[in-house]
């Protein structure tokens, strides 16, 4: 299995490992309960180093970019980054992405761990010709330091105004004496950052981090919060809630997808579900009765099977179990009730608008 | 790891308190580790009759669920309804407040094929070895 350049700042911390992708990741250290509500309330910090990262360069670097992705590049700033994906001419997804702006002429791609080599491919296949790509995934780590006190934790460690630094908006500057990119990203709900170091540094740097963030709660937080803090946020994980079979319309990601913006890859067949209409929307549930709805369990309607659970768990922010399923959009309003499958038997849910959990505004 | 000398234990890691021919019943210190925090058990019904080695109920952690296999045949006197509110209890005190529930032995004999505390104990450590 891989390990990430925190591998060993991990095992010292006693963390459990789980393998994700072929990635042995820490999956929880303490409790991942509280890691998670620590996320919610002071700050947490993962280790994100499995997720690759693709560098795209050239003059017609920002055309490239605007050809396979969904969401419209012209739109960014240099130092501006933006949720987007990479779709089959199908319209369905290669994988969702976040793209970042350096300059006109250098774009930084981040994909999911799961789908590193074949990400890197599909790039190199259609835009090979046009631009210079590069999976530098492995010369640097990334840690999301998530969690309202993270901007005051950061300041500490950096020369920057974060509070200059928008989110979605990145910058380069030094922690703990190294240059790394630091962007007002993450996959939690939560106000935070995600920072890439150079891999040598990743683990002072790591350390650093911890041993500031210990008068504000701190924690290091593994894969388990990860995915309860980011399922209430109702952000979607590749390979759960979206994949090669869905595409933005019925995973709900309208806004990332600008049709004006002009031909890329996938555009044709949106169009054209457009016109026909989708014939399932994902959506989200809330368990009415005791029990917790877990990954693939079934979906009934009026007792008709109408589907699967694409990401199911307890959200501890909440202290309910929430879901997410695909179902036909002609019952998938809020109020719906459905019923899951949980080892036999029939548990009521209700469908539930989402998020099902947001951020109070500060 | 704590592990209770007065007490039986399964390879499922769950142990049995017996007291004359009533036997009280719960996961092990080990076993709740494993499991993370407890958000949720499922618990049976008062009067259920139920197999040895047969599930009874489930415990559901953040990140997993695992089901809980009664050591010996019994009837069910009792469950611990604390748990609705409380789960984390089999967590903070799998051996005491956290027992799950308590059953009416049918066959006492059944106790000799259980895990003495030394037995399991021996049987972690190649558990964990492995």
């Amino acid at each position: 299995m891989k390990r990430t350049p925190l591998f060993s700042a991990h095992q010292e911390l006693g963390a459990r490992f789980i393998d994700f992708a072929g990635w042995e990741m820490p999956v929880q250290y303490e409790s991942a309960l509280q890691e998670h509500l620590v996320v919610r309330t002071h700050a947490g910090l993962f280790d994100v180093s499995h997720m690759g990262r693709i560098e795209i360069r050239g003059r017609n670097a920002l055309s490239a970019v605007q050809k396979i992705t969904c969401n419209d590049v012209n739109r960014l700033a240099d130092g501006q980054a933006q949720y987007s994906a990479l779709l089959f001419n199908e319209g369905t997804f290669v994988d969702d992405i976040l793209v970042y702006r350096i300059d006109a002429e250098h774009l930084l791609i981040c994909v999911n761990a799961s789908n590193r080599e074949k990400d890197y491919h599909w790039i190199v296949q259609h835009i090979g010709m046009e631009a210079e790509i590069r999976d530098f995934s492995d010369d640097y780590a990334q840690l999301a330091l998530q969690g309202p006190l993270s901007q005051a934790l950061l300041q500490k460690l950096v020369d920057v105004d974060l509070g200059q630094l928008k989110s979605y908006w990145f910058t380069f500057t030094k922690i703990n004496g190294t240059r790394s990119m630091v962007s007002r990203t993450g996959y939690t709900g939560e106000d935070g950052f995600e920072i890439y170091p150079p891999s040598q540094e990743a683990e002072k740097i790591w350390k650093r981090l911890l041993a500031t963030g210990t008068e504000c709660e701190l924690t290091p937080a593994g894969l388990a919060a990860r995915n309860t803090l980011r399922l209430e946020a109702r952000l979607a994980l590749y390979g759960n809630d979206i994949n090669e079979t869905t595409t933005p319309w019925e995973a709900g990601l309208n806004w990332i997808v600008k049709l004006e913006k002009g031909e890329f890859i996938g555009k044709q067949a949106l169009l054209r579900q457009k016109e026909t209409g989708i014939s399932r929307k994902l959506v989200g549930f809330e368990m009415v009765e005791r029990g917790i709805a877990r990954d693939h369990f079934p979906v009934y309607y009026r007792d008709r099977l109408v589907g699967h659970v694409t990401s199911g768990s307890f959200a501890p922010t909440l202290q309910k179990a929430i879901g997410l399923t695909y179902l036909p959009p002609a019952i998938a309003n809020p109020g719906t009730e459905i019923s899951i499958d949980i080892r036999g038997k029939r548990i009521k849910a209700n469908v539930v608008p989402t998020p099902f959990y947001r951020r109070p505004v500060n | 790891m704590n592990i209770p000398e007065e007490l039986h234990y399964t390879r499922e890691h769950e142990w049995i308190l017996v007291e004359d021919d009533t036997g009280t019943v719960g996961v092990t210190d080990h076993a709740q580790k494993e499991l993370g925090d407890v958000v949720f058990v499922e618990l049976p019904q008062r009067g259920e009759e139920i197999g040895a080695g047969e599930p009874f109920g489930s415990i559901e952690s953040v990140k997993a669920v695992s089901e809980i296999y009664s050591p010996v045949s019994g009837q069910i006197l009792e469950t611990n309804s604390a748990l609705q509110e409380t789960p984390d209890k089999i967590n903070s005190d799998p051996y005491g407040d956290g027992w799950i529930v308590r059953l009416r032995l049918i066959d006492r004999s059944e106790i000799k094929g259980l895990l003495s505390a030394q037995d399991y104990e021996h049987y972690l450590k190649e558990e964990l070895a492995k």
